[in-house]
């Protein structure tokens, strides 16, 4: 992958500025379509998502009090994991994209609402909301591509350390709601520059750690003590399900970005970008998981992230109605609809993971057959000097 | 000697400030929700929990016209008769507030209270609660309040004037009579026939019993009366107080001519939407500072209704300009006040309080909140 703006066969080449005018004047139409047919059917559903949500949660934790027992503990533990899923994927991710706020309800609003994760709700929307969804897949501007702790691009010069990548993207997969709280917070950037002192950011830490905080005594100190002789058990179903729901939430995103073929942008591209074109952007940058209803809820119809990018804001469950539209929209003007079942997202994110913690070209030069011979080329590349490095990758480069 | 009063009421507070702190220890446990959060599950009118209200009944009076049966959370406080109440209610999925009179007597056996909706033309909230609201509807309640109630000493003559559904906080009144209070009742109430007119059966039980004197005025085939016929009608005018509630021009005139007579110090009046005078102003750009939402509102729409519009959560109450629970504070800018036409201004950084249900933009303008 490689910015579309370098890329040989950029894919919008063929679209001139008249047609992504209307392309944006069409997809404002199907927008209006949903706003002007918002009402009763969409206010229910999201109710019952936090009723089902809430009665779930508060079964399998009866259920766990009970956790020394082998089946209870694998009862509650899936229930709850589920639980914890529809929390943080159909319920808060959504209702802090103020996809609910026009029913007026301030127990389901975006200015209210807090959820079930390391991250505080205000800080989160303003890192998603703000910078994800307005710089999506912009490099340099978008911190989740990669998070900025991964090489998520060609053009990004590889080092060694990048080996230990898939390593590290697995265990920020376990642990990813606290990886979203400190990117939320730009830890990274605030050690990077020294600026640890700097008083907002104190505040904002405060209020991180407060929430970690709370987080943590309700989930691995509250219910396993209320849990009494099963305190061990219950803390590892809690233990369990939190990192069950951190790597579903964390599959369902590198999903939405992160497959092969989902493009990337520079920098420089969007300045002065217009509607349409930011629309295309986001269509170009985001693909969407095909299967099941119960599998786009899980999501958080995250499933339809095309659709959601388009319309960060519209009520998820009328994502699935409107997709075929869109669809329509981007076989008339001649664009990849990136769509593919999970299994097949998944495995194409992770190989992207895999290919970009090696040189460019290595894993394509790689065969079964000279597998040996390119093992010692990596080891000489990641541990000679840097002009073998420099001499060894362009030799790969050239070669794939 | 000094003897201690016991407090009557000393029992519940502690029995509350128990509960708060059995709530504060089980939201360790339910953070980031709270223990109310699953009690509204199973109990949305217990005691403690946000004022709300479950629609039991709808009984239909007349063609537009319904009493809707509440029976309310166990925290409501009892109603003075006269008084209305706000109701909060889903339509078309989005959360509507208006004020209706409750028209229920005291102390229900049922423990219910009773409003009585009339759905005007085009009206969103009042056509749904008239015609298509279901029993079991959970709707959000403020406890009743109001000034159009009899005062402490009740006067030994009444004059009431209403119409259309004015005459519902009137019923409320007139239901909650003792038999030797206020033994002289006129009503003089207009709608359109005599099968319009909200209660016509008890009113008109109530005058052959002798308990008031009414007129009914059937605008459809006797036309309006104006506030001189209305004089005509009751000779004795300036020895009553007189309690009012209608449409605006009504009220109006009314207003006037007690004026004119100098006797405006009888006359109470009740009015649930505000009167609007200034509706042609040119509108203007609206930020509000802490949330960061900017819209564009014309200079008709109270503030208030544009921001809710464009999904701000904003405070709000009466909605017509009397409970000052919308008021917020004007850092920049200026509102014209949709009663008067008079515009506020504030220089940066002042912070004028202004109602934002009845002030729309009069130019650019910021509000923190």
């Amino acid at each position: 992958m490689t910015v579309i703006q370098k890329k040989p066969d950029n894919p919008i080449a063929h679209l001139t500025a008249e047609d992504i005018e209307l392309l944006g004047k069409q997809l404002d139409a199907i927008r209006q379509s949903v706003i002007d047919t918002r009402g009763e059917d969409d206010a229910r559903y999201i109710r019952t998502v936090i009723d089902v949500h809430r009665k779930l949660e508060l079964g399998s934790r009866a259920v766990l009090l009970a956790s020394g027992f082998p089946p209870a503990w694998v009862l509650g533990t899936i229930g709850l994991s589920v639980a914890k899923i529809l929390e943080n994927m159909e319920i808060g991710h959504n209702i802090l994209h103020g996809q609910w706020d026009w029913m007026r309800d301030p127990k389901i609003h975006s200015t209210t609402w807090e959820w079930d994760m390391a991250s505080p709700a205000e800080q989160w929307k303003h890192s998603h909301n703000q910078l994800h969804h307005t710089y999506t897949n912009v490099l340099g501007k978008d911190n989740d591509l990669g998070y900025g702790i991964m090489r998520v691009d060609e053009d990004q010069k590889w080092v060694p350390a990048y080996l230990l990548q898939p390593l590290w993207s697995f265990v920020n997969a376990c642990f990813f709601e606290y990886g979203i709280a400190a990117y939320d917070l730009e830890l990274g950037k605030v050690v990077a520059t020294g600026q640890t002192k700097d008083p907002e950011f104190r505040r904002r830490a405060k209020e991180v750690l407060g929430k970690i905080g709370r987080q943590v005594r309700k989930d691995y100190v509250i219910h396993p003590l209320l849990s009494g002789p099963n305190f061990v058990p219950t803390l590892a179903a809690n233990f369990v399900a939190n990192v069950v729901r951190n790597l579903w939430s964390n599959s369902v995103i590198l999903c939405g970005h992160f497959p092969e073929g989902v493009e990337t942008f520079e920098k420089k591209s969007i300045d002065g970008e217009t509607k349409g074109e930011w629309y295309v952007r986001q269509m170009l940058g985001s693909a969407n998981i095909s299967g099941s209803k119960a599998m786009h809820i899980m999501t958080g119809n995250l499933s339809h992230q095309i659709e959601h990018h388009l319309f960060p804001d519209l009520p998820s469950n009328r994502y699935a109605e409107i997709a075929p539209q869109v669809k329509a929209l981007f076989d008339e003007y001649g664009l990849n609809y990136h769509s593919a079942p999970l299994h097949k997202q998944v495995y194409s994110a992770w190989h992207k993971i895999f290919r970009l913690s090696l040189p460019n070209g290595w894993l394509d030069n790689t065969t079964p057959k000279n597998l040996p011979s390119q093992l010692v080329k990596l080891w000489k590349m990641s541990t000679g000097s840097k002009a073998t490095r420099r001499r060894l990758l362009k030799a790969e480069m050239a070669a794939a | 000697m000094t003897v201690t009063q016991p407090s009557p009421s000393s029992t519940r507070p502690r029995l509350s400030a128990l509960r708060d702190r059995v709530f504060k220890l089980a939201e360790l446990a339910t953070t980031p929700l709270l223990p109310s959060d699953y009690l509204d599950l199973v109990d949305p009118l217990r005691s403690g929990a946000a004022l709300r209200g479950r629609i039991e009944a709808v009984e239909h009076e007349t063609r537009d016209a319904a009493t809707i049966v509440i029976r309310p959370g166990r925290d409501w406080q009892p109603h003075v008769p006269g008084q209305y109440v706000r109701i909060g209610i889903d339509v078309d999925g989005v959360r509507q507030w208006r004020a209706y009179s409750i028209t229920s007597v005291l102390g229900r056996a049922d423990g219910c209270f009773t409003i009585t909706v009339k759905a005007i033309p085009d009206g969103k909230v009042s056509n749904h609660l008239v015609h298509r609201t279901e029993p079991g509807t959970i709707v959000q309640l403020d406890q009743a309040t109001g000034e159009f109630v009899l005062p402490q000493q009740t006067p030994d003559k009444a004059l009431f004037v209403t119409a259309g559904s004015g005459i519902t906080p009137v019923m409320g009144i007139l239901r909650n009579l003792a038999d030797d209070d206020l033994t002289d009742v006129v009503l003089i109430h207009s709608a359109p026939t005599a099968d319009d007119v909200i209660f016509g059966a008890e009113l008109r039980e109530l005058a052959a019993a002798g308990r008031i004197r009414l007129v009914e005025q059937h605008t459809d085939t006797d036309g309006m009366l104006d506030a001189a016929s209305i004089a005509a009608l009751v000779p004795d005018l300036a020895e009553r107080s007189t309690w009012a509630c209608g449409p605006l021009p009504m009220l109006e005139a009314l207003e006037q001519y007690w004026d004119d007579a100098g006797v405006a110090d009888r006359l109470y009046t009740e009015r649930f939407r505000p009167a609007i005078v200034a509706g042609d102003g040119e509108g203007g750009t609206v930020t509000f500072t802490a949330n960061g939402t900017t819209l564009e509102a014309d200079g008709s729409t109270p503030i208030l209704d544009a921001a809710e519009d464009a999904g701000v959560l904003m405070p709000s109450g009466c909605r017509m300009g009397i409970c000052f629970g919308c008021v917020l504070p004007l850092r920049e800018g200026a509102v014209r006040d949709l009663r008067t036409g008079e515009v506020t201004t504030a220089a940066p950084g002042d912070g004028v309080l202004v109602q934002t249900c009845v002030s729309a933009a009069a130019g650019a303008c910021a509000i923190d909140h």
